[in-house]
Parts: structure tokens; C-alpha cells; sequence
């Protein structure tokens, strides 16, 4: 464990994280990591350093590896900053067969650049992700906890043009509003 | 018009709500449930035939009665709302639309299993969708449908609700309940099954949210009425998600026995195939099962009529048939690639496999290696016989399914579409990278 973490939970996430660990028994604490992942990866400014995932061992009495295995296996959890904005592109087949490559590629042209990365202002981040049951409504992206559906590049035009506008700090899926 | 059981009030507005689903006979499933023994609300769920709708289809109420009930150890239900199949939208549809319904069947499966406290694992990705079931879970505590002593029976519930965060393999039951656990989720090696030893090594059963929710109508209506819906073993009604080339994408709610022609063409359901085109293949239920030609998923090899059930479907076997899987219906249209759409789908496996076992790890990241370098042109001929290979390995060689679900799409496109990967090795310039009729807005410039 660091003793210099410096990382701290706000007072809500603190609730927050209490009344996750209250929902599964006595001594199955570690049953509520992924939901403290998620409150520690809204609370640390989009993803989760080795510090806030030390934290988050201490507030579940378990060891910082077991943090560390679970954190890098799950897609949602960031181990490296982020743009304000992730922008998560559907690529699987059902958003394939309706033009997700297309939409892929105008958003690259537009952010110049390329997926994976980062804005240089900091400001958006592209990734590919796979199928998140909106095959119906394709193509598809979400950025935050908001689905896009039935994506055009009008759309994305319109959708990026506002995260420009109304985004002040990172846009994860759980945010510092749902903690309150 | 087939009858609709789980989707009847749908669109009735409002029906998010606790009151408005009250209003149109909500919760009195539950009621009726907690007049009954737990023994007999397994039997009736046991008549009505009703079998798992998250892909696997084993018989809900056998799952039930395999429950081991030691003394003194808790019990569990968990339900598996972790819908990641590609092609399958229904369970979100479901939970976003009429959310108590899931917690209405919730609350009657664990008084059936005599269990306490119950999760439901929903994927993390679907944070909105959380927040609409917190919303009715909290309503269903405030009015006495959760909580201590529901609605006066002296059965004490509690639910909760778990988010994952971002892995298929996780819709696998072990997996589902390591993640639960907080663990990476690893498939479990069976035996011990969950009846016997699942969270937490208590007794658990794992249901998917639409048989979860099938069990409401199943206990208003009996076991028998709901068994005569359908067409044999396939009994009752099954939400079918549609995507892909249709002119009317979304979830419909069928009697299991529907022709899947007239589920295809008919304008009740997906209104025929987009832009005048014509049917090239279909992948029946979830991106898992074999993908079928158009002379094959409209009509069995006999040439009878193809149905939309779990014996139908299957007709043939692997040769000539498919599966009901999850009910994810991924139509194609003549411009399609199937050797990209397959493509795709080999690059999700890869992405999804959890490493385990070493055919499904290595595997599943060869064959997407090898789909990339024929799309890429320098494919050789050896390379298609080199993917039969390697999917026939991995087939039954791994400790959960995600081995055969990777295995199957490689297998039924070179089965059904050999010709294509062949014409695309030996004439590179006629590789169809996109689907540039449907490019976006028909803007190709502006994505070039």
C-alpha cells in the first residue's frame, strides 16, 4: 500500500461506495470493487493510476493486485488518461453492416486523429468498442453514459459540436452527478 | 398477430412507472406466486416449457428444480442482464421500456428458490438503463414489493443491482458470478455447477432477464395455457432482436413457430429487405450460431418452410441448419461480404476472449490474423483450409462456450460461402471492404 496516496473519495462517493459494499454480505466486501472502479474512475478525472487503484484496495481491505487484475480486464476501465470526451464507436457486425467504418473514419478526419488517441487540447478521445446492444439502432456510438443512435455524419457533427460546447469535465460513465 | 406476453403494454405511456404498471395488472403475478408453495411454482413453470432465452434454451424450470438446499446456507438468483451477444438488444429494450416486469419475475423466482437477497448483473455499459431499474426498485421497496415481509407474505426479499463493466465473456454464468464476486471474469470448470455451489459457493441459479420476466404471464396464466403457445418443445413466445438490412429494425415479440419468411417479408415484423435489395444470409440468433444462406434460412433442406423455434432452426444440424441462440436476426443483403461481416465478428472474439484456455486465446486471435490478411489481398487458398483448421480446434476444447461461439461463425461462412474467400484469394480487386451502398449520408467524399 502507498502511504503518500494522496487520493481521496469526495464525501458522496464515500456514501456512495458505503451503500455498494452494504448490498452483498458480511466479508464479500470485494463483491463491490467493479462499482467502487467506476465511482474512483469519475471521481480521478476518467481513468484509474495505480494510486486510485491503491485506494480503492484500502477502502475494501484486499490487496492492490487484486484491484489491478480486475481493472485491466474489463474494457471500461481506462489505465491511461483520457480526453474530456471518449468517444466509443460500435464496430462489431450489426454497426458494420450499416456503415460504423464510415463513421470511424469521418470522426478520425474531423479530430485529426486516429483511433486510440487523444486530442492535443485534451479535449476527445476515439476508440473502437465492441457490440453494445443497439444493433437496431445502428451505427451507434456512446460517449459517457448517452447511447447515439442511428448515427449520419450530420449527427456526429452536431454531437461533437456540443461536447465542445457544454463539456467542462470528464465525461465518464459514472459521473460526479450520479455520485451525488 | 400473434399473442404478446411479455411486450403487451409496452407502449402503454407511462408504464416505466410503478402505478401505470400497477394500473394494467402489474404485480399480481406476484401476488397469486406468494398464495403458492415455492414447489409449486416450479411445477408450473416446469409445464409451461419455458426454456432459457439467453441463448442456451435448457428448460427453466429443471434449472430451478436442480437447486441444492442445504440448511443454513443462503440461496441466490442472479439475473443475467449482461447482453453482449452482437445482434441481441432485446434484454435492454425490456429493462428500459417496462423495468418492473423484471423485478415483478425477480421477486417470484426467489420466493420459488427461496432466496433472500438476489442480484441483478447488468453490463456496465448500460448505465442509463441502471439508473431506470434503480429508479423501479426503489419505488417497488417504498411500496412494500421489496423488502421486508413483500406484500404481506412474511417473505423478506432484497434486490440489488451490480454493474459489470465491459466484458461478453461475463454472460457466461461462471464468469457472470467471479465478476460479481470482484473477480476478472474468468469462466469457472463444471462441475460444481452454480445450483450447487455458485456466489459465493451457496446455491445459485442464473437466469437471463427475458425468461426472468417470462415467468410473470407464465404464473398469471398456468403453465399449461402457456404451453399451448408455440409449436412443440418451443413453447410460448420469444423476443427476436432485428438488425442489419430490414426496413423495420427492432424487437418483436413472436410466437415460437412463426415462419421466417414471413417474419422477414411481412410488414408486421421486419418489413422486407432495405432498398429493394435481395436476402443473402442470415444470422438467426446472435452473432454465435452459423450463418445461413437465403435458400437455407427460408427452408429446410427438404424444402418445408423454415420456423422460427429451437427445433426448427436447428433442422440439419450444423450442415444445413443454425440455432434460436439469444434470437439476435442479423439479416444481409446481396451487396453484403460475408467474408468482412465475418471478419468483425472474429475480431469481437478475440477482443472477448479471457485467456484461459490457450485454443480460444490463440486461436481466436489467429483467425481474425488471417480473415485481415485475405481482406487485405494477400490471402492464399491454404489460408481458408488453414481457418477450418484452427475453428475445429477450438470447437469443444475450452472450458466455456466462447470456444464453440467463435468456432461456429468461421465453420458455417467457409460451410456456406467458401466460393467468396476463394474468389477474394485469387482476384484481390473484387474484395468488398464496405458496404458502399450504405455509406453514411451517401457522403463517400466526405469519409474518404
Amino acid at each position: 500500500m502507498n502511504n503518500e496516496n494522496k487520493l481521496k473519495f469526495s464525501d458522496d462517493a464515500l456514501a456512495l461506495s458505503q451503500r455498494m459494499v452494504n448490498r452483498y454480505p458480511e466479508g464479500k466486501q470485494k463483491s463491490a470493487l467493479i462499482p467502487l472502479l467506476h465511482i474512483a474512475q469519475a471521481e480521478f478525472g476518467g481513468w484509474l493510476s495505480s494510486d486510485a487503484m491503491d485506494y480503492v484496495a484500502s477502502l475494501l481491505k484486499i490487496t492492490s493486485i487484486e484491484v489491478y487484475e480486475v481493472a485491466s480486464f474489463y474494457s471500461m476501465f481506462n489505465l491511461k488518461p483520457v480526453g474530456k470526451c471518449v468517444i466509443e464507436v460500435c464496430h462489431t457486425g450489426p454497426c458494420w453492416l450499416l456503415g460504423s467504418d464510415d463513421i470511424v473514419k469521418y470522426i478520425e478526419k474531423k479530430l485529426s486523429i486516429k483511433v486510440g488517441d487523444t486530442t492535443a487540447d485534451g479535449m476527445f478521445t476515439l476508440k473502437t468498442v465492441e457490440c453494445l446492444a443497439s444493433c437496431g439502432t445502428a451505427p451507434m456510438m456512446q460517449i459517457g453514459e448517452k447511447y447515439h443512435e442511428n448515427l449520419t455524419l450530420t449527427k456526429v457533427d452536431d454531437i461533437i459540436h456540443e461536447c465542445k460546447a457544454t463539456v467542462v469535465e470528464h465525461v465518464t460513465h459514472w459521473t460526479k452527478k450520479e455520485i451525488k | 398477430m400473434g399473442r404478446k406476453l411479455l411486450t403487451e403494454n409496452i407502449n402503454v405511456p407511462g408504464i416505466q412507472s410503478l402505478d401505470v404498471y400497477r394500473h394494467h395488472g402489474g404485480y399480481e403475478g406476484l401476488k397469486k406466486a406468494l398464495g403458492m408453495s415455492p414447489d409449486a411454482i416450479v411445477e408450473e413453470v416446469k409445464k409451461s416449457g419455458l426454456r432459457g432465452r439467453g441463448g442456451a434454451g435448457f428448460p427453466t424450470g429443471m434449472k430451478w428444480s436442480f437447486l441444492a438446499k442445504p440448511d443454513g446456507v443462503p440461496r441466490h438468483l442472479v439475473c443475467n442482464a449482461d447482453e453482449s451477444e452482437p445482434g441481441t438488444f432485446k434484454d435492454r429494450y425490456m429493462m428500459e421500456h417496462i423495468p418492473h416486469l423484471l423485478i415483478e419475475g425477480m421477486a417470484i423466482g426467489s420466493f420459488a428458490l427461496g432466496a433472500n437477497t438476489s442480484y441483478i448483473y447488468i453490463r456496465g455499459e448500460l448505465l442509463y438503463v441502471y439508473h431506470i431499474l434503480q429508479k423501479a426498485i426503489d419505488e417497488a421497496y417504498a411500496a412494500g414489493l421489496l423488502g421486508k415481509n413483500i406484500m404481506g407474505s412474511g417473505f423478506d426479499f432484497d434486490l440489488h443491482l451490480h454493474s459489470g463493466a465491459g466484458a461478453y465473456i461475463c454472460g457466461e454464468e461462471t464468469a457472470l458470478i467471479e465478476s460479481l464476486e470482484g473477480n476478472r471474469g474468468n469462466p469457472r470448470i463444471k462441475p460444481p455447477f452454480p445450483a450447487i455451489q455458485g456466489l459465493w459457493q451457496r446455491p445459485t441459479v442464473v437466469n437471463n432477464v427475458e425468461s426472468i420476466m417470462a415467468v410473470v404471464p407464465i404464473l398469471k396464466m398456468g403453465g399449461d395455457e402457456y404451453a399451448k403457445i408455440g409449436i412443440g418443445k418451443s413453447t410460448g413466445t420469444k423476443l427476436i432482436s432485428a438488425c442489419g438490412h430490414i426496413n423495420k429494425p427492432g424487437v418483436y415479440e413472436i410466437e415460437l413457430g412463426l415462419p421466417v419468411e414471413e417474419f422477414i417479408y411481412s410488414d408486421e415484423y421486419c418489413g422486407g429487405i432495405r432498398n429493394g435489395k435481395a436476402l443473402k444470409a442470415v444470422v438467426a440468433g446472435g452473432s454465435s450460431v452459423p450463418v445461413l444462406p437465403k435458400e437455407l434460412i427460408l427452408k429446410l433442406a427438404n424444402g418445408e418452410p423454415r420456423l422460427m423455434s429451437y427445433e426448427s432452426l436447428s433442422d440439419g444440424g450444423f450442415v444445413t441448419g443454425t440455432m434460436l441462440g439469444s434470437g439476435g436476426f442479423i439479416v444481409m443483403d446481396e451487396d453484403t461480404s460475408v467474408v468482412k461481416n465475418l471478419y468483425t465478428f472474429t475480431r469481437f472474439y478475440h477482443h472477448e476472449s479471457c485467456g484461459q484456455c490457450s485454443p480460444c486465446r490463440e486461436g481466436t486471435g489467429w483467425m481474425e490474423k488471417i480473415l485481415h490478411k485475405i481482406l487485405d489481398g494477400h490471402g492464399t487458398l491454404e489460408d481458408v483450409d488453414l481457418l477450418w483448421d484452427i475453428q475445429s480446434k477450438i470447437e469443444g476444447k475450452t472450458i466455456c462456450p466462447l470456444g464453440e461461439a467463435a468456432a461456429w461463425p468461421v465453420a458455417s461462412a467457409i460451410r456456406h460461402f467458401r466460393s467468396e474467400f476463394e474468389e477474394y484469394v485469387k482476384n484481390p480487386s473484387s474484395i468488398k471492404k464496405d458496404n458502399h451502398y450504405y455509406r453514411v449520408n451517401n457522403i463517400s467524399s466526405e469519409v474518404a
